[in-house]
């Protein structure tokens, strides 16, 4: 059993050491296959990554009036804070809020002046609450539009600018998600495109051994002394495949995460390779395995039959 | 031991292949087979190697029905018969060790044995230099010699050659022939289908000979006529 088997892999290793060139071509192909899966992996991290990231970007502002007290308002805060559907709050007092404000505008000559003209802060102060989740703002708002949770009553909200984002929250995260729906489909179509030109290469390629495979029967091997070989070589060729792929990936990756990582607000691509190798190494040399293994198995099984 | 009872093979166009051939092989005997191209010397041998299943009757080998194995069974049987053919087919990207070693392999034996054997087939076939080289770099005579040696590695109780001097000049030819002598004198039964007359007359053994898928002429002593 065990000689057999040793004997197999010899054989295999063998044989695909010998066949050079269409060891390559194979070899080629299935690179070529496993950096769209690659892709795959990659892509579907970027949306995901991009689309928290936006969603990590909402959130509700409460405005204050400018003569609400700031006990008040901490008191608002703290019965927010203990809402579960608040992951966090952020104060923001009337001094701040100007100060910002000037910030904002510090080339803006005209409006500078006609703060200084105003002589007294306009702005009142406010509080920024995230959600655990953007699906939650909506029992958020009605919590605080219900004056009897607020102390000093709902008069000293000014304003909740929840419902003129609103729009705009739920049409981005629309967009991105058809994107990624969209990004991931036609990746998808390419993975199983290139995954049938494969299978068709490993084919050709025990296609050429198609009368030594015959041979091999005459001569009184069994089918799996015939078959193993070329499962042996097919998987060899994924697994090579798979680490030129890996070893591809990491410039590539490094150059993409350099240049494209302010586009996708923040999101490096080389950090996020390297931080999940293990997964991408894992990914990668099971597809080679499976689909040289694989390809092989059912290409020999053709010639068998004599 | 090889017994054809009523064996008839029509092909899918309808023509006949072999037509109720009736043929018995005693062992160590030698067999030469010969007819016109299509007369069915080929279709005899893929009969007895199940390479093909006849349309009626039955091949026995020794007292098995080669028809009625099972497909898992098969390389077992076929390891009992070495095949040579008119185009070698030796495994190309297999040395000529190698190719002999290979039916060792797919028979199971261990190392040691293969070890000890190959060299020794390989000075058998006269081959004791060459055992390194790939069949391309094989001169024609070389290359069936190394099939030959691959036929008779595994000791089978017979050897079935298939026009094997068929694309060999007359040096070669002569020293194939006497190859397969000198296994038939050592006790293996050897079956060969052949066009080359003198190859028949030398030989001075059985020949039968076929026309258009029928035996037309089985003699003890025969000769090449047709």
């Amino acid at each position: 059993m065990f000689t057999t088997f040793r004997r197999i892999f010899s054989a295999g290793s063998q044989s695909f050491a010998r066949s050079g060139l269409v060891s390559f071509a194979t070899v080629l192909i299935m690179t070529a296959t496993l950096i769209i899966i690659g892709t795959l992996i990659l892509l579907s991290a970027v949306l995901s990554n991009t689309l928290a990231a936006i969603e990590n970007k909402v959130d509700i502002n409460v405005y204050f009036t400018t003569d609400a007290g700031e006990s008040d308002i901490m008191s608002v805060k703290s019965s927010l804070e203990k809402l579960p559907a608040v992951a966090q709050v952020t104060y923001t007092s009337r001094e701040d809020a100007l100060a910002q404000f000037r910030a904002r505008h510090s080339d803006d000559q005209l409006t500078l002046a006609a703060l200084d003209q105003l002589g007294e802060n306009p702005l009142g102060a406010s509080l920024a609450v995230k959600a655990t989740d953007p699906s939650k703002y909506a029992s958020i708002v009605n919590f605080l539009s219900d004056g009897s949770n607020i102390s000093g009553g709902s008069s000293i909200i000014e304003r909740v600018n929840y419902y003129q984002n609103k729009t705009v929250i739920d049409r981005l995260t629309a967009a991105i998600s058809a994107t990624q729906k969209a990004g991931l489909a036609i990746v998808l179509l390419f993975a199983i495109a290139s995954i049938i030109i494969a299978f068709a290469t490993v084919r050709l390629a025990i296609y050429s051994a198609r009368d030594e495979i015959a041979v091999m029967r005459l001569v009184g091997a069994s089918n799996a002394f015939i078959r193993g070989p070329f499962i042996v070589a097919g998987i060899i060729g994924g697994v090579i495949s798979a680490v030129i792929t890996l070893l591809l990936f990491y410039p590539a990756t490094w150059y993409a995460g350099r240049s494209l990582s302010d586009w996708l607000g923040g999101f490096n691509l080389f950090t996020y390779y390297t931080g999940h190798f293990a997964f991408i190494f894992f990914v990668l040399v099971g597809s080679g395995v499976l689909l040289g293994g694989i390809a092989s198995f059912v290409a020999v099984r053709r010639y068998l039959r004599i | 031991m090889i017994y054809f009872d009523k064996v008839t093979k029509m092909y899918r166009d309808g023509s006949p292949g072999l037509e109720d051939v009736t043929l018995s092989i005693s062992p160590k005997e030698f067999v030469s087979i010969v007819g016109h191209s299509g007369a069915g010397k080929t279709t005899l041998l893929k009969m007895l190697l199940a390479e093909d299943t006849p349309t009626e009757g039955n091949v026995y080998f020794e007292e098995t029905d080669v028809h009625s194995l099972p497909k898992h069974a098969l390389h077992h049987y076929r390891r009992k018969i070495g095949m040579v053919f008119q185009d070698f087919r030796l495994i190309p990207n297999k040395t000529a060790y190698e190719n002999i070693a290979f039916a060792m392999e797919a028979a199971g034996r261990p190392d040691d044995e293969i070890a000890s054997d190959v060299p020794y087939i390989l000075d058998l076939v006269d081959l004791g230099s060459k055992g390194g080289h790939f069949p391309h770099q094989l001169s024609g005579g070389e290359q069936q010699r190394v099939a030959i040696g691959r036929a008779i590695v595994n000791q089978p109780d017979v050897i079935v050659a298939d026009e094997p001097t068929g694309n060999l000049d007359p040096v070669n030819t002569y020293e194939i022939v006497e190859i397969l002598k000198k296994i038939n004198e050592l006790g293996t039964t050897v079956l060969i289908t052949t066009h080359n007359k003198g190859v028949v007359d030398a030989m001075g053994k059985r020949v039968i000979t076929m026309e258009r898928g029928r035996i037309t002429r089985d003699d003890a002593h025969g000769q090449y006529i047709l």
